[in-house]
């Protein structure tokens, strides 16, 4: 029998060259006449180790990482696939401590299956969820999510089931569950990492939330920035429908859910979510007044869910295992798992899933290992480019919803980008300007041209001109911004920028 | 009416058939014409107009607002690089400047060879292995000064 060995397909793993690993295994075992079979899984999420390349042993899976293309010869000569003695050799997948101390709960499968798999989906208890949520009344779904304590995990951190109450609750001819999949914040790639390694939980959490809300068609708008992300997708929605786990009749069904996928065009305020229903009915970008909220009158004036993608795959979670699994998993008001993505100078980067409550030095000391580059952590920025920047002396903050806005703070999406000690500070508020000036969506003045404005005012304090006066001027700018914006774009950006200057003044020539 | 307007009202026509009677159409079509044509031609857009029952003002009001949609033909390659913070932690800005010296070309430029486009891109979800760029679609982890100029000299040598 053919001996499978496992290496992934996602994105990153293939941004440090996976596929010629693939190519080389199949090539390297045909000419030793091995019979070996390769199998494209999904990422665990342990960047760090990637590629990581898996063999499928008696003993369970053999882990291998990470193996570079150039690495394949050396690992055959020790006796690849078979037990081989070598530099490289993890043992046991199961027993790298970065990955058996993490509580996987939405990416408990994340790595262990080929994502485009649908049998290897069910063997994992896929679509149990769906079953159920078929069984039964919308009510009773959307009460279960309600008791989860699930809430969105796209940044604003909303009550999952009070917004499909919302929508439930409305009368119209047609409803829509859209998928946000926009995923802009820099440090963050745990949407993208579900969608490339575990696409069918979001496509069964899609039609949960379409079951429970009475909405026939979903979209998911993905970022043009993610090509791997939407080949995974394209093929999932494709045979699922196929299997008739989308579509008409529903799982034999009378219930109808269809999904079209919709790709973005580089615009990070698309992310928000009225811009984001803006974009997907062919208009440019701009963000809307609220009220109406989206679950009132969204896509094309129709009652609409619109949720970030991790929000969508835990609902299926929900449904499989109940709401007190989900719920028992969190502290306080932070329900379910605290989902973290360890970048930028980062020794051991990835995505993390543990309980809520662990401090933000652990993870970045435990799990991250400490700077990439081998120098002192300076600067932590928490929550997207429009996140605080944390000296040490914040490092100590729990990593929850609410111990975060305490400080000040915000967990967002889940980004934790690291900076060492050759960080320029000046320049990261400048870049937090610049950004909000390129991505800006321009309905309010304040945050168009006061971020312009920014960039100019902060290269003045950069090169010395009237030090004092010009950071006086800043303020007053964050402040306008902050009063003047009609969304977090421009509400948001004085985060970094003011924390940057608080915290690390003598980069502002003090 | 002259071959390439034919062709290129074909070409717009096919686009939006493709994506008839779908919630919003012009995204899609903009992408599909893009993708076909590596542009989308300022002479496309009375097409579009016309096919989708849009104004002028609205198509170029929505091909200006996305960084993705160009009207003017791009190089045979498009390289984005990362220019978002976990990239900067990691020394994106300094990958910046020799990217540009490299090729001799600024950000929303193509050598004059035709060969590669640059352009700027804020975060390709690879953060945890930066610094990054996208060649086409293909991404690249860790990429320094001298893999970068490796990766050229592998596009200017397939030229
Ligand atoms: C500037 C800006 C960018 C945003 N980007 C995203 C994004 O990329 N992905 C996302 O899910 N939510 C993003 N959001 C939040 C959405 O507006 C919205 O709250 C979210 O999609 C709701 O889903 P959830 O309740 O499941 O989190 C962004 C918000 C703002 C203000
Ligand atoms: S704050 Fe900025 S991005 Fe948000 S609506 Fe106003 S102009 Fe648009
Ligand atoms: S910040 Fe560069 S890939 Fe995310």
């Amino acid at each position: 029998m053919a001996v499978r060995v496992y290496v992934p397909r996602d994105a990153t793993a293939c941004a440090l060259g996976a596929d010629e690993v693939a190519e080389r295994i199949r090539d390297g075992a045909a000419g030793r006449g091995i019979d070996v079979e390769v199998i494209r899984n999904g990422s665990r999420g342990a960047f760090w180790l990637e590629p990581l390349v898996e063999v499928e042993t008696d003993q369970g899976r053999m882990a291998f990482g990470p193996v570079a293309p150039i690495e394949v010869p050396g690992l055959f000569e020790a006796g690849f696939p078979g037990d081989a003695d070598h530099r490289l050799s993890l043992g046991a997948v199961e027993g790298i401590d970065w990955l058996a101390s993490q509580q996987r709960l939405t990416f408990a499968r994340a790595g262990w299956t080929d994502p485009l798999s649908l049998e290897d989906y069910r063997d994992t208890g896929g679509f149990k969820g769906l079953e159920r949520a078929l069984q039964m009344e919308p009510q009773a779904i959307v009460d279960e999510i309600k008791e989860s304590g699930l809430r969105g995990r796209g940044g604003a951190a909303f009550p999952t089931g009070i917004k499909w109450q919302t929508v439930l609750d409305t009368s119209a001819d047609q409803k829509y569950i859209v998928c946000n999949a926009d995923e802009g914040d820099s440090g963050t790639f745990a949407d993208r990492l579900l969608m490339e390694a575990d696409p069918y939980q979001l496509i069964e959490g899609m039609t949960i939330a379409g079951l429970a809300v009475g909405a026939s068609e979903g979209y998911i708008y993905l970022r043009s920035e993610y090509p791997h992300c939407k080949s995974v997708l394209s093929d999932a929605i494709d045979r699922a429908s196929q299997a008739g786990y989308l579509g008409e009749n529903l799982c034999g069904s009378r219930n109808v859910f269809r999904i079209e996928l919709r790709i973005g065009a580089g615009a990070y305020i698309c992310g928000e979510e009225t811009s984001l229903l803006d974009s997907l009915e062919g208009k440019r970008g701009l963000v809307r007044f609220k009220p109406p909220v989206p679950a009132v009158e969204g896509l094309m004036g129709k009652p609409t869910a619109v949720n970030n993608v991790l929000s969508l795959a835990a609902a299926s979670t929900v449904l499989a295992q109940g709401a007190a699994f989900y719920r028992d998993f969190g502290t306080g008001r932070s329900r379910g798992t605290l989902t973290v993505q360890l970048a930028g100078n980062i020794k051991r980067g990835g995505l993390v899933e543990i309980p809520f409550g662990e401090t933000l030095r652990e993870l970045v000391e435990g799990y991250g290992g400490g700077t990439a580059s081998g120098r002192p952590v300076r600067s932590i920025q928490v929550g997207g480019p429009l996140g605080t920047y944390l000296p040490e002396s914040h490092w100590d903050v729990a990593l929850d919803y609410e111990a975060l806005a305490e400080i000040g703070g915000m967990l967002g999406h889940g980004g934790v980008v690291v900076f060492d000690d050759t960080v320029d500070m000046a320049q990261q508020a400048r870049f937090a300007m610049e950004f909000c000036a390129v991505e800006s969506c321009g309905k309010c003045t304040p945050c168009r041209v006061g971020s312009v404005r920014g960039v100019e005012v902060i290269d003045r304090v950069i090169a010395g001109q009237d030090r004092e006066f010009n950071l006086e001027v800043l303020d007053d700018l964050c402040d306008t911004m902050i009063e003047g914006s009609l969304c977090a774009m421009g509400g948001l950006t004085p985060l970094p920028v003011r924390s940057a200057i608080m915290h690390f003044p003598e980069d502002f020539g003090d | 009416m002259n071959a390439s307007a034919v062709s290129l009202g074909e070409i717009v026509e096919a686009a939006v058939e493709s994506h008839r009677g779908k919630v919003g159409a012009l995204l899609p079509v903009l992408h599909a014409i893009q993708d076909k044509l590596g542009h989308i031609p300022r002479d496309s857009v009375p097409f579009i107009a016309r096919a989708m029952n849009l104004s002028r003002a609205e198509i170029h009001g929505v091909m200006n607002f996305y960084h993705d949609f160009r009207s003017e033909p791009g190089g045979e390659h498009t390289i984005q690089v990362c220019r978002a913070e976990a990239c900067q932690a990691m020394g994106s800005r300094e990958l910046e400047l020799h990217a540009r010296d490299r090729l001799g070309i600024d950000f929303g430029e193509t050598t004059p060879d035709g060969l590669i486009s640059l352009e700027p891109v804020y975060c390709l979800g690879n953060c945890a292995c930066s610094p990054s760029i996208r060649i086409n679609d293909d991404i690249h982890a860790r990429v320094s000064a001298e893999s970068f100029d490796e990766l050229i000299s592998r596009l200017e040598a397939e030229d």
